[in-house]
């Protein structure tokens, strides 16, 4: 319907464009002289008035229609003091489903009533919004052509829009950032009602699975002891830990290696193979971690007597770590790269060998970089999900046994959050809650490392 | 110290210096390494589901058994059954076996034969009442023989074949009745629970809607963003705060947008579950940041003195930008977008959160029908017991990296090509 809408606007302002620029040519006599900007100015004004205006109310209207539907369709329900908000919010999902006739099982009777109250509400909505909308084109159409005929400065009008328009698109970074903290800050709230924060955070039982157990009434107690959420930060941090200790050596020697050693040639071709491992979709790692290399191991383990599950944290970090090679090497060659000449030359002037001087000056002196480059890495491998929903398990084990399952935030989330539909319950809650401590947790680490780096920049730029 | 101590040291040091090298040498090699192993695994499981194996099976078209004649229209053959050809064809290979083993001599081709003889009839109406040699997909378990993925010699208990349906399948194979060709129905088919039927389809239309949906969406803003902060931006606070903001939301993890997808779209706007439209948004998030990024240092590298020269002749700084720099820096802002959503092709946690891993057996005609998308078939399958999803998994990443490689080397053409260099 909106695709509709939306190409009925486009049509109309393109043909304004046209409408306009003709009208303003005929009023100068064909002299674009007598003109204060160029026609086509007067174009794109009559265009983005005409187009502007209507797509603001659209974009409002949007928004705003189904709650404003949802108020009409749920005010009987309201009524009833045993229906609390998450039940509102089932029952009209529930009616928008069986509305669009999407809905699966059978549909439950005495809500036919509200769905044909919510079909007619729809309608009404609709045919005001046509209304609406048309009729704003309309006024803003005709002050924008009486503003025409005053040949009005159109050019610096526009240009305000443009400007407008732009800074439009770049605060959307900053709605993005509101929209994930809201959103996720929303639902974690809820959760935390049922589930003390404290538990959440120092709690080592994870088991939400038994969450529903409360729903059977079977135990009123268990819901606060399953939502631990230890084991999960403890396995984040051990398969971000393996990962690493693949990638900084490996992604350290090859980035002094490229930066230091190499000839131009070598790291030409050298440098983007190496900087693949990175581009490479991460459920591929998954794909190979889960198939190759946790078979690999366990069948070593085998030879050596060694029980390895054939899901493991040490297959898990391991394939991590070689997805992040690229990103340590690539940072630390640049910012090896960066440090000046004088000092390298400083140090051979004293006899020091090559190795000598990246050890003893070069690295110190890159230092801060490089710990920003390793401190991006964690976030990313802390962020990371496929290749351990892939690979490293589900049982939330609190071990140090790498060879064991282990599995982290970002599984729990996946596995909690695919195929279970229903959504006001602590289970799906507490994805939420994770997925915020996941997001403060990489953005602390993001911050520290992106304001190493700069500070190492000015350093030396 | 004594000259003889002095060398010593020397040399101590040249070991040092020497081994030093070998360290780094090793890393990049090892590097390197990794990522010819992950390719030539990938390659080597996944090549061989490109090809199938079919066994000509010559089946006689009776009338009286289909019910139909030389003049029944289309609708009519459509209604027809086959099945019952489609038995007595196979009943042949193995004339006289008791009842029991007839349901084994059925199962060898897939369950969807039926439908292929239906076809082969469509397109060869000629052959009613005569006999034809059709060619038909066997079940996955014995293709996997074939293509040696499975091992023939281990107890009959254990494989998903009887030891009867592999006599019949090497009877076959030496009166040369199988045969093994090009398998164009991965690409044609969508997903399906049966390995030797399944094919990416749905998932690569799935995939190209979605990214288009990213493309409409992310390409137009972060340009104008891009442009915004390296162009207009006063040195304020809210620029500030916008800039920290796109660089972090670059280094977010993904599976946060797909936690922002399924709170705001999803549940608050109620947009459709599974659909290209709510990934293509939700992977247009994402990627945002990661075009700003490199186009605002495509404008970057565009000299000033572009500027001063538009600026002196009397355009606007508006004008400016629009008819001089941008076009400047295009190369470098296209290559950067392409990247960008070449990452989001391979995109796969978020998309799983807003429930674009349902079962799709059909191939979505428009972004708002419920579909996969390439990485996420990679997942599904994955997940898969059966011995024939392995390769078809396989496949699908090679489809997935042949597509990435194809942008990769675009976005690089297009900087090689297209950029200039200022000196």
């Amino acid at each position: 319907m909106n695709l509709v809408i939306l190409s009925f606007i486009l049509f109309f302002s393109l043909s304004f464009f046209f409408i306009g620029k003709a009208r303003v040519l005929r009023l100068a006599n064909y002299n674009i002289k007598n003109l204060n900007s160029l026609p086509e100015y007067y174009g794109y004004y009559l265009a983005a008035w005409c187009a502007l205006p209507a797509l603001i109310i659209l974009f409002f209207w949007s928004i705003f229609e189904l709650s404003i539907i949802k108020i009409f369709v749920l005010s009987d329900f309201k009524l009833d003091p045993t229906i609390d908000d998450n039940k509102l919010n089932l029952i009209f999902s529930q009616i928008v489903s069986i509305a669009e006739k999407k809905f699966s099982g059978t549909i439950p009777q005495n809500l036919i009533p509200y769905v044909e109250k919510f079909i007619a509400l729809n309608k009404i909505i609709e045919l005001s919004k046509f209304a609406v909308l048309f009729s704003a084109i309309i006024l803003s159409l005709i002050f924008a052509y009486r503003q025409i005929l005053k040949n009005i400065k159109a050019r610096e009008s526009v240009e305000k829009i443009i400007r407008g328009l732009m800074f439009l698109c770049a605060t959307l970074a900053i709605f993005t950032t509101f929209g994930i903290v809201l959103s996720l800050l929303f639902e974690s709230i809820k959760f935390f009602t049922s589930v003390s924060i404290f538990d959440f955070l120092t709690g080592t039982n994870w088991a939400p699975g038994r969450a529903f157990v409360r729903d059977a009434s079977v135990q009123t107690a268990n819901v606060e002891n399953v939502f631990g959420a230890i084991p999960l930060f403890w396995g984040t941090t051990f398969i971000a830990a393996i990962a690493m200790c693949v990638a900084v050596p490996v992604g350290l020697f090859s980035g002094i290696f490229l930066a230091e050693y190499s000839s131009r040639k070598f790291r030409k071709i050298t440098k983007p193979l190496i900087e693949i491992l990175a581009g490479i979709p991460t459920v591929v790692y998954g794909f190979f971690a889960a198939l190759t290399v946790g078979p690999l191991f366990r069948l070593v383990g085998e030879k050596f007597g060694l029980e390895v599950s054939s899901e493991s944290a040490l297959a898990a970090g391991v394939v991590m770590g070689i997805m992040i090679i690229p990103y340590v090497s690539s940072l630390t060659d640049d910012v090896i790269n960066a440090v000046p000449n004088s000092l390298r030359e400083g140090s051979f002037a004293i006899g020091a060998t090559k190795s000598e001087t990246i050890k003893k000056v070069v690295l110190p002196a890159a230092l801060p970089g490089i710990v920003g480059s390793i401190l991006l890495a964690i976030s990313r491998a802390i962020g990371e999900t496929m290749i351990v929903v892939m690979a490293a398990g589900l049982a939330a084990n609190l071990t140090l046994n790498p060879l064991e399952a282990s599995t982290t935030i970002t599984t729990q989330i996946v596995t909690i959050l695919i195929g279970d539909q229903s959504f006001n319950n602590p289970k799906t809650q507490a994805a939420f809650a994770l997925g915020i401590t996941l997001f403060f947790f990489t953005l602390f680490i993001n911050v520290i490392a992106l304001s190493i780096v700069k500070k190492f920049r000015e350093k030396y730029e | 110290m004594s000259k003889v101590e002095k060398i010593k040291l020397l040399k101590k040091r040249y070991k040092a210096e020497r081994r030093f090298k070998f360290y780094g040498i090793l890393s990049v090699c090892l590097a390197i390494l990794f990522l010819f192993i992950l390719i030539i695994n990938i390659f080597s499981k996944g090549s061989g589901a490109f090809f199938k194996t079919e066994i000509l099976l010559n089946i006689k078209f009776d009338e009286k058994k289909l019910g139909l004649n030389i003049n029944s229209s289309d609708k009519e053959i459509q209604e027809a059954n086959f099945e019952e050809i489609l038995k007595d064809a196979l009943l042949v290979l193995a004339p006289k076996v008791p009842e029991l083993k007839q349901a084994e001599l059925i199962d060898m081709v897939s369950i969807d034969a039926a439908l292929e003889v239906k076809k082969f009839y469509f397109y060869n109406k000629g052959v009613l009442n005569k006999i034809a040699e059709v060619p038909l997909t066997l079940s996955d378990d014995l293709d996997q023989v074939y293509k040696g993925n499975f091992p023939r010699d281990i107890p009959e208990e254990r494989r998903r074949f009887s030891d009867f349906q592999l006599k019949i399948f090497d009877d076959q194979i030496s009166k040369n009745k199988i045969v093994y060709k090009f398998n164009w129905s991965f690409l044609t088919n969508a997903d399906s629970r049966e390995p030797e039927l399944a094919g990416v389809a749905s998932s690569l239309a799935g995939s190209f809607f979605t990214i288009l949906v990213c493309l409409i969406l992310s390409f137009p803003i972060g340009i104008l963003a891009a442009i915004y902060l390296e162009e207009f931006a006063p040195k304020n606070k809210i620029t500030e705060i916008i800039e920290v903001n796109v660089n972090n939301l670059a280094a977010v993890p993904s599976i946060v947008f797909g936690l922002l997808g399924l709170g705001v779209f999803l549940n608050y706007f109620y947009l459709p579950r599974s659909t290209p439209l709510v990934g293509g948004m939700v992977l247009a998030l994402m990627t945002l940041p990661r075009i700003i990024i490199p186009c605002r240092a495509a404008l970057k590298a565009v000299p000033p003195s572009i500027r001063e020269g538009a600026l002196a002749l009397g355009a606007s700084k508006v004008q400016t930008v629009m008819h001089n720099v941008v076009p400047l820096a295009m190369p470098g802002t296209l290559s950067g977008t392409i990247i960008g959503l070449s990452q989001a092709l391979g995109e796969t946690a978020p998309l799983l959160l807003i429930g674009m891993i349902a079962f799709i057996n059909v191939v979505p005609a428009t972004p708002i029908d419920p579909s996969a998308v390439l990485p996420v078939q990679v997942y599904l399958w994955s997940e898969s017991a059966e011995r024939g999803f392995v390769e078809k998994t396989s496949a699908t990443i090679i489809i997935l990296i042949f597509f990435l490689i194809i942008m990769n080397s675009f976005a690089i053409y297009l900087r090689n090509k297209f950029e200039r260099k200022w000196s």
